[in-house]
């Protein structure tokens, strides 16, 4: 029985108006990396963070060897040797490695012990770190390595990895699964938490599958397909994506030498962008968040004006016009942000129409709104987009991440533009969702608008795009053709656009 | 330790209780204070709140109401529209001074003049001069991001130095005996704002605040751009996204408020007050802050708020004149209001939870 280094015995637990998690029995063994598997609110999130004792469960019990296991609080259950490494990293960008590591420590030896220490566990594992650096110069999978790290150095007994390769390239992603393979062997029980499926396929051990905070399934994922596992997840066959019938047309929009300086201390500056974009194409540009990601879609939108002759719309400038006119010109735009950017959280559904829709959908006349109007159009978003919410009125806050996406994308397509730009337009979206989106888009460009979907997912990139180009430090890359394009090539050209002609040959 | 934690799903309920629990709150302090210093609580709390409707002497007070609560009206509507955006004009006060200087400027430069058309080309100097002092701590927001809320203070202070200037200076009145302070206007048919009704107070700045009630509700809720203020005040990202300006808004925002608070200006100095003097601020630009709280910076409950601080204007002097309860009751008065507004507030959205330290 010691074989189990954690085991979990009919856990439950509910918040208000939901059963978050119900009867969840499973085991991870030692040495083994097991997938939690499931859609956005599947309770995966929820089941680790009782494990971690940021949340107590309702019922249920756990096991920690053959310890019981039920921690209070996240220190406790660090004690106990269980070890996380969150999505969000938390670093202090102006300390150094070893500083962030000694802040996280109950009982920090003094400064040139750690750092030995970081080096020989760094060295051991794979996961090339220096620790006198800054945090602020670090790249996003140098700066989950100070986390793994961190970790780490609690000789943990069950790691617990949540979704952490979202903010990966695939090179970093493969030095990750190197060092896990490692710690594996050493004993270390891993518990990985994502929704990748072929990244759980190639290198989990075990699945467990959530629904709606049930367990419904477990298996070795090697054995299955992506679509098998998929079909698990969501519970029926995932919907196929139809590409037909699509071609490209007359150049919609050209953007050409646009150079923008970074908008905040943490932004990224624009670096010469230029790219071209026909009628019934998909662009797909993937990068990693932070690269100019926001800077691209904020420059396009109008939010941020730039220099004359910069960015054209089927002949006509519009680099020096704000939001307004470029969405009568026919250019729209949907932030990744959807709370607070692309949606007034407190604002009802109609009023979150008229954020973009008045002048194309004609709510807004002589700077009149139309309330009975903008009740419609919402109307009409929320059944065509099938937005899962009581009604026009409710306010956005109130929706899930997946129905607020819905609603958003819905509310500019429904709007025929020429050009839409998306930026992460699935993210935290579950997978039935996020299909819908995706096919929404898709069906646009078949209409013959021009479509740019800026993401970090590479497959929804590969999946939707006709060209992908890299965004990478504010540069973007030349656009290559999607078809037969490899992750392996992908991954390169995320790397730095610069690199590009190596990637070629 | 004492923690405060966000309360779940907060009731519509709760928005119109919070000012009428705030109003009997301080009632309730109030009469406690007065009983300490030695006076009786209820006689105090009637003769400032029930005396100047109802009372022996209500027929001379009750015409004070409308005198009191039409400029506290005119400045809460303009500085609701900009607080509802997140733009904090503190300085309603000064931009009330200068406009009733502006405005006032005008009378005094064509006297003896008599014309139909001065009066109303003295109300559109007064909007003029509050409006430009509102765009001082706009610019200097927009170009060097300095906080309109410390600029617009500030510049409430340089404006009663003008103000004393003018009455002893520039504006002094040649026929007034050496005597600072400037001719006083209500002797100027032409410059005057009078009573329109006999009986009732009501003068033109009444009117105004009453157009100045409808506009403001017309523009927050069927006007696009009441709808981006609003949205800038609570998502700026999202307002910015829609396609507002923030640097517009700013000024729109600031010039709105300091306009309406010049137009009030003018109105106290054609009317009820007369003359240009150093006293020219009587706080009524302080007091309309109060006001756009209390009624929840929405057109109808600053209507409401302002008729019910007018109140207590009257209410106090009539309890300094009867019972000599001491001159700064209606500043206590009105401070208390807001502290305990506020505190409510804060109650209705978070509960104070005590955790014990582990």
């Amino acid at each position: 029985m010691t074989a189990n280094v954690f085991r979990a015995e009919r856990i439950g637990k509910s918040y208000p108006g939901v059963r978050a998690n119900d009867d969840v029995s499973f085991a991870v063994a030692a040495g083994e990396i097991h997938a939690l598997l499931g859609e956005n609110g599947a309770g995966k999130s929820t089941l680790v963070k009782m494990i971690y004792g940021l949340v107590r469960p309702d019922d249920g019990r756990m096991w920690l060897g053959d310890d019981p296991h039920a921690p209070t609080d996240p220190r406790a259950a660090r004690a106990a040797g269980v070890a996380m490494v969150f999505q969000h990293f938390s670093l202090f960008d102006a300390l150094t490695v070893a500083e962030n590591i000694a802040l996280g420590m109950e009982n920090p030896p003094p400064r040139r012990k750690l750092a030995a220490r970081i080096t020989q566990v760094s060295h051991d594992f794979g996961l090339p770190l220096n620790p006198g650096r800054r945090i602020v110069t670090l790249s996003a999978g140098e700066r989950q390595r100070v986390e793994i790290i961190r970790c780490l150095l609690q000789n943990p007994r069950l790691l617990i990895m949540d979704e952490p390769t979202s903010v990966l390239t695939p090179q970093e992603a493969e030095l990750l699964f190197a060092t896990l393979r490692k710690l594996a062997a050493a004993g270390t029980a891993i518990l990985y938490i994502s929704h990748k499926l072929e990244e759980i396929r190639a290198h989990c051990d075990c699945a467990t599958i959530l629904r709606h905070g049930k367990v419904v399934d477990s298996c070795d994922p090697r054995a299955q397909s992506a679509r098998e596992l998929a079909a698990m997840m969501v519970g029926g066959e995932m919907r196929v994506i139809d590409r037909s019938g699509r071609q490209a047309g007359d150049v919609l929009l050209k953007v050409e030498g646009l150079s923008q300086p970074a908008p905040s201390a943490e932004g990224m500056r624009l670096k010469r962008v230029s790219l071209t974009l026909r009628a019934g194409e998909i662009l797909g540009i993937g990068g990693v968040a932070g690269n100019g990601q926001e800077e691209l879609l904020a420059a396009l939108s109008g939010e941020v004006r730039s220099t004359p002759g910069t960015i054209a719309l089927e002949g006509r400038d519009l680099s020096s016009k704000g939001p307004e006119p470029r969405r009568v010109a026919g250019l729209l735009a949907a932030p990744e942000d959807r709370l607070g950017h692309a949606a007034v959280p407190d604002f009802s559904l109609t009023e979150n129409t008229l954020l973009t829709a008045g002048a194309r959908k004609a709510l807004v006349r002589g700077g009149l709104i139309d309330h009975a109007g903008a009740r419609t159009y919402a109307e009409a978003v929320i059944r065509d987009f099938d937005v899962r919410t009581p009604g026009p009125g409710t306010a956005a806050r109130a929706l899930s991440g997946g129905n607020l996406q819905k609603f958003v994308v819905g509310r500019e397509v429904m709007q025929d533009p020429r050009v839409l730009v998306v930026n992460q337009p699935t993210w935290g979206v579950d997978a039935g969702a996020a299909a819908a989106v995706r096919q929404s888009l898709l069906d646009l460009a078949r209409r013959g608008a021009g479509v740019i979907v800026i993401s970090q997912d590479l497959d929804e990139l590969l999946e939707l795009s006709d060209r992908f180009c890299a965004l990478n430090e504010g540069r973007l890359s030349d656009p290559v053709p999607t078809a037969g394009l490899t992750l392996d090539r992908i991954g390169l050209m995320l790397g730095g656009a610069h690199g590009m002609e190596e990637a070629r040959a | 330790m004492i923690q405060l934690v966000p309360r779940q799903g907060v009731s519509n309920g709760w928005q119109i209780a919070t000012p009428l629990l705030a109003v009997l709150a301080t009632m309730v302090a109030g009469g406690i204070l007065f009983a300490i210093i030695g006076y009786d609580p209820v006689a105090a709390i009637r003769t400032i709140f029930w005396d100047p409707l109802f009372g022996p002497a209500a027929s001379y007070s009750r015409p004070q109401l409308l005198v009191k609560a039409a400029p506290l009206i005119l400045i809460a509507s303009g500085l609701a529209v900009g607080f509802r955006a997140g733009i904090w004009n503190i300085g309603a006060e000064g931009q009330y001074i200068i406009g009733g200087i502006t405005g006032a400027a005008v009378a005094l430069a064509l006297y003896p003049l008599e014309a139909w058309w001065l009066f109303p080309v003295m109300v559109l100097a007064g909007l003029a001069g509050g409006w430009a002092w509102g765009m001082i701590p706009a610019l200097l927001r927009n170009w060097f991001g300095a906080s309109e809320i410390l600029v617009s203070l500030m510049l409430v202070y340089v404006a009663q130095r003008i103000a004393a200037w003018m009455a002893f200076g520039p504006m002094r009145n040649p026929e007034g005996m050496g005597f600072p302070g400037s001719r006083n206007l209500q002797q100027y048919p032409s410059a005057a704002n009078p009573e329109l009704l006999t009986g009732t107070g009501a003068h033109w700045g009444v009117v105004a605040a009453a157009l100045a009630v409808l506009a403001t509700w017309f523009l927050m809720s069927r006007h696009i751009r009441g709808f981006h203020l609003r949205a800038a005040g609570i998502a700026p990202r999202a307002a910015r996204f829609a396609g507002v300006n923030p640097q517009t808004l700013v000024a729109f925002c600031l010039g709105l408020s300091g306009a309406l608070a010049g137009a009030a200006g003018l109105f106290e100095v054609s009317g009820p007050a007369g003359q240009v003097t150093a006293q020219l601020g009587v706080g009524y630009g302080f007091t309309a802050i109060i006001v756009a709280f209390l009624g929840r910076l929405h057109p109808v409950g600053i209507l409401l708020a302002g008729l019910l601080l007018a109140l207590t204007y009257i209410g106090g002097e009539l309890a300094q004149l009867t019972m000599a309860l001491p001159a700064a009751t209606v500043q206590v008065f009105q401070g208390m209001l807001l502290f305990f507004l506020l505190g409510f507030d804060l109650l209705t959205r978070f509960q104070i939870r005590r955790s014990i330290a582990a």
